[in-house]
C-alpha cells in the first residue's frame, strides 16, 4: 500500500498464493514487513492488467506512481516525484542516464542493446509532456556497441548522443548534467534549477512498458559478479526473489562467499545475510571471495593530498577528517562537507585505506544533528 | 554460509600504500646515490647506509618503548635516513650522522606522533641541527675522486666561489650537472636527480607544482639580481629539495596552489639566504621556514566544491 507521496507501490512478480505477512531481513540488519508469495510456478498475467488512461500530465504522473518505478540506476527514489515538474517550461534538457553508475554492473547496457526500441519510444513519451526540448543520451565511450546501435536510431528521433569519457562517477547526477548540459549545479540544489531532467534508461524504458502495456515494474536486470559465484552473468529475475535463489541460477557458488553486496563495489551495500531480496533499484549482486575481500589496515593520514586530486565534488576529505574528529562544526560547514556525494573516491585513492568517505557521512549527519538543536 | 563481512563502502581499494609511494621514493633516489658513491667513493654508501640504518632503529626502539604500533614496514623512516645521508659531506663523522638519524626520527618525527604528525621535514631539520652543532665537520667539503689533485679537505664548493667566501675556478656547467664539484653526496649530481624527480612525476607521487615554482623562482630571482641565475639553480641542494624535500607530503600543503605558493617561498627564501645570510646555502632553512607555514597556506588555499557557494 503507498503511502504519502514520495513512496511507491511494490507488486508481485510471480503468480501464486500468498503464504503469510512476515516480516523480512533488510541489508542493513533491521527487519521490514513484508508480503510471502508463494510462486505456482506459471508466471500466469494478472487479467487486470491494461494500459492506463494517459491524456495529460498529471494523468501521466499518477500513471508513473502506479506503475511501480523508481530510480533503477540504484537511488531508488519514486521516479513520479522526480518527474512531477510543475513548470514544464523550466526544462530545457532532459538527460537519459546510460552512464552505468560502477564498475561490474552491465545491467543499463543491457537495457541500450534488448530494449533500444523502447528507450525511444520513453523518450517519446516524455515529449508528449515536457515538449520538444533537448533530449540527449549520454553513453560512456567504453560502450561501443550501444553507441554504434543507438546512433542511427537517436538521429531519426532528433536526440542527441553525448560520449562521456569512462570514468566513475560518471552516473551521478551533478557529474552527469555538467558532462551533458556543461551546467553546473549549484550545492544543495537539483538539476531542474539548472534547467535539466535526468533519468536512467532502465527507469524510463520501465516507465514506458508500464504506459504501453500496463504491466509494473516487477523484474529486473541484474548483474550478478564477482570471484564467488560460478556463472557472471545478467539475469532478468522477479522482484524479491532472494540472493541464494539466484546466485544458485548463476551455477551456485564458487567459493565460500565472504561478503555479498548490493549493488556496485564503490558505493554497495554488504548485507549480512543471502537470504535478503533482490529490490527494485537492486542492479547488481556482487559475490565477492577471498579474493576481492583482503583486509586491510588504515593508517595514520600522510598528508599526499589524493583525496583532494580526486574529488569529483572538489571537497577536501583529509580535512573534513580531521574536523570531524575534533567536532568543529564550523569547520565541516566551511569545508561543505554537505556537498559530497559519497562516491568513495577518496576512501578508493587513499594509500592509507582511511575511511574517508564513512567520516564524510558522519560528518554529513553530524552537522544535521547540530542544526537541528 | 559462515557469516558474511558486513561493512562500509568502497568495497574496493586502489593497491597504492604508504609503503610503496616511500619504495617509489626510494627508488627515485638510486640514481643519485650510485652517483654519490662514484663521484665521492665507497664511503658515501657507508654514510648514507649508517643514516638509513640508525633511522629506521630509531624508529623501532622509539615504538616499541612507547608501546606504539611498529610503523617500520611502511619505509617512511627509511625514506629519512636516505634523505638525511644524502644530505651529508661525505666526511661526516659517522656518530654525528648517527646523531642526526637521532634528531631527525624521535625529536622531529615520533615525539610529534610519528608518520603524518610532524610538522617539520625530519631530514631536513636534522640536517640544520647538525650544521649549527658540527659546523666545520658539515662544511668539509670533499670533491669527487676524478678532480684529483685537489685538496679534499678545504675545496669550496660553487655556492661559496659564487659568494666570495672561497677562491677557486667555478666548474663547468656539464660538471655541474655531472655532479663534478663540492658538495653533498646526493646533492651535486643533477642528471640523477632529474631522472628521480621524472621518475616520481611519471608515477604521480609528486605533482609539477612545487618544483616548477620553486626551481623558477630561483632562476628568474638571481638574475633579476644580476646573478648567475643557471648556477645558482644547478648548486647547493635546489634541486633535491625541489624534487624530493620540498614535495614531502605531511609537512607541505595538499592543494594545487599551496603547492605553488610553498615553491614559490622556498625559491625566494632561499635565495634571500644566498645574498644576504651568513651560510652561502639556504635551501634547508628555506624548506624549513615554509614546512612552518604550510597550515595557513593549505587554510588560504582550500579548494572551492563544484557547485560551491564561496565560503
Amino acid at each position: 500500500m503507498q503511502g504519502g507521496f514520495v513512496s511507491s507501490p511494490i507488486y508481485s512478480g510471480v503468480s501464486g498464493v500468498v503464504k503469510k505477512i512476515d516480516e523480512v531481513l533488510l541489508s542493513n540488519g533491521s527487519k521490514c514487513p513484508a508480503v510471502i508469495i508463494e510462486s505456482d510456478g506459471k508466471g500466469e498475467i494478472f487479467e487486470g492488467i491494461t494500459p492506463p488512461e494517459v491524456t495529460d500530465m498529471a494523468s501521466f504522473i499518477s500513471a508513473v506512481a502506479q506503475s511501480g518505478v523508481v530510480g533503477l540506476g540504484g537511488a531508488g527514489f519514486p521516479s513520479h516525484v522526480k518527474l512531477n515538474v510543475k513548470d514544464v517550461g523550466q526544462i530545457e534538457h532532459v538527460v537519459i542516464n546510460c552512464a552505468e553508475c560502477e564498475g561490474y554492473i552491465t545491467s543499463d547496457t543491457r537495457t541500450m542493446l534488448d530494449k533500444s526500441d523502447e528507450i525511444f519510444e520513453g523518450i517519446e513519451l516524455l515529449r508528449r509532456f515536457f515538449g520538444d526540448k533537448r533530449f540527449v543520451l549520454g553513453i560512456e565511450s567504453n560502450k561501443k556497441e550501444c553507441i554504434d546501435k543507438l546512433t542511427p536510431m537517436a538521429k531519426e528521433h532528433s536526440v542527441e548522443i553525448k560520449v562521456l569519457p569512462s570514468v566513475y562517477p560518471m552516473g551521478g547526477e551533478k557529474v552527469l548534467v555538467y558532462y551533458t548540459t556543461g551546467r553546473v549545479i549549484p550545492e544543495g540544489k537539483l538539476p531542474l534549477d539548472v534547467g535539466a531532467v535526468v533519468i536512467n534508461c532502465t527507469t524510463l524504458t520501465s516507465i514506458n512498458q508500464y504506459v504501453k502495456t500496463g504491466m509494473p515494474l516487477v523484474e529486473k536486470t541484474v548483474t550478478v559478479a564477482g570471484s564467488a559465484v560460478n556463472e557472471e552473468k545478467n539475469v532478468i529475475v522477479p522482484v524479491g526473489t532472494s540472493i541464494k535463489d539466484l546466485v544458485e541460477f548463476c551455477g551456485g557458488y564458487k567459493e565460500e562467499p565472504q561478503k555479498i553486496l548490493y549493488g556496485g563495489p564503490m558505493m554497495g551495500i554488504s548485507v549480512c545475510s543471502d537470504e535478503c531480496p533482490v529490490l527494485k533499484n537492486t542492479n547488481a549482486i556482487l559475490v565477492f571471495g577471498k579474493k576481492e575481500t583482503a583486509a586491510e589496515q588504515s593508517g595514520e593520514c600522510i598528508n599526499c593530498g589524493r583525496c583532494v586530486s580526486h574529488c569529483p565534488m572538489r571537497l577536501m576529505p583529509t580535512m573534513i577528517n580531521s574536523a570531524f574528529e575534533k567536532k568543529d562544526i564550523d569547520r565541516l560547514k566551511k569545508l561543505k562537507v554537505t556537498v559530497c556525494m559519497e562516491c568513495g573516491c577518496c576512501s578508493y585513492v587513499c594509500p592509507a585505506k582511511r575511511p574517508l568517505v564513512q567520516t564524510n557521512k558522519l560528518a554529513k549527519a553530524m552537522l544535521k544533528q547540530a542544526s537541528a538543536k | 554460509m559462515s557469516q558474511l563481512i558486513t561493512e562500509v563502502s568502497p568495497h574496493i581499494h586502489d593497491k597504492t600504500t604508504v609503503r610503496s609511494i616511500m619504495l617509489d621514493v626510494i627508488i627515485a633516489l638510486m640514481p643519485a646515490l650510485v652517483a654519490g658513491i662514484i663521484l665521492f667513493g665507497f664511503r658515501a654508501l657507508l654514510v648514507v647506509a649508517v643514516c638509513v640504518i640508525s633511522s629506521v632503529f630509531f624508529e623501532w626502539l622509539f615504538e616499541l618503548i612507547c608501546k606504539k604500533k611498529n610503523t617500520v614496514g611502511d619505509l617512511s623512516a627509511a625514506v629519512t635516513g636516505l634523505l638525511l645521508g644524502l644530505n651529508l659531506p661525505v666526511e661526516i663523522e659517522l656518530w654525528q650522522a648517527i646523531f642526526g638519524s637521532a634528531v631527525a626520527i624521535i625529536v622531529v618525527k615520533q615525539l610529534f606522533g610519528g608518520i603524518g604528525k610532524n610538522f617539520a621535514n625530519p631530514a631536513i631539520t636534522a640536517r640544520i641541527i647538525m650544521l649549527v652543532t658540527f659546523s666545520s665537520g658539515m662544511s668539509r667539503w670533499s670533491l669527487p675522486l676524478v678532480l684529483e689533485g685537489a685538496d679534499t679537505a678545504t675545496s669550496a664548493t660553487p655556492l661559496a666561489i659564487l659568494a666570495g667566501v672561497s677562491d677557486g675556478q667555478l666548474p663547468s656547467v656539464w660538471q655541474m650537472l655531472l655532479g663534478v664539484r663540492g658538495g653533498c653526496i646526493g646533492e651535486t649530481c643533477i642528471i640523477a636527480l632529474l631522472i628521480g624527480g621524472a621518475y616520481l612525476l611519471i608515477k604521480r607521487c609528486i605533482t609539477w607544482h612545487t618544483p616548477v615554482a620553486f626551481l623558477g623562482t630561483v632562476l628568474v630571482m638571481t638574475l633579476a639580481l644580476g646573478e648567475n641565475g643557471l648556477y645558482h639553480l644547478l648548486s647547493g641542494g635546489v634541486v633535491l629539495g625541489a624534487f624530493f624535500m620540498a614535495t614531502d607530503y605531511t609537512t607541505t600543503p595538499c592543494t594545487p596552489w599551496g603547492k605553488v605558493i610553498f615553491g614559490v617561498g622556498c625559491g625566494f627564501m632561499t635565495v634571500v639566504i644566498r645574498m644576504w645570510g651568513m651560510y652561502p646555502e639556504g635551501v634547508s632553512f628555506a624548506i624549513l621556514f615554509m614546512n612552518i607555514l604550510t597550515p595557513h597556506i593549505e587554510k588560504l588555499t582550500l579548494s572551492r566544491p563544484f557547485g560551491g557557494a564561496k565560503a
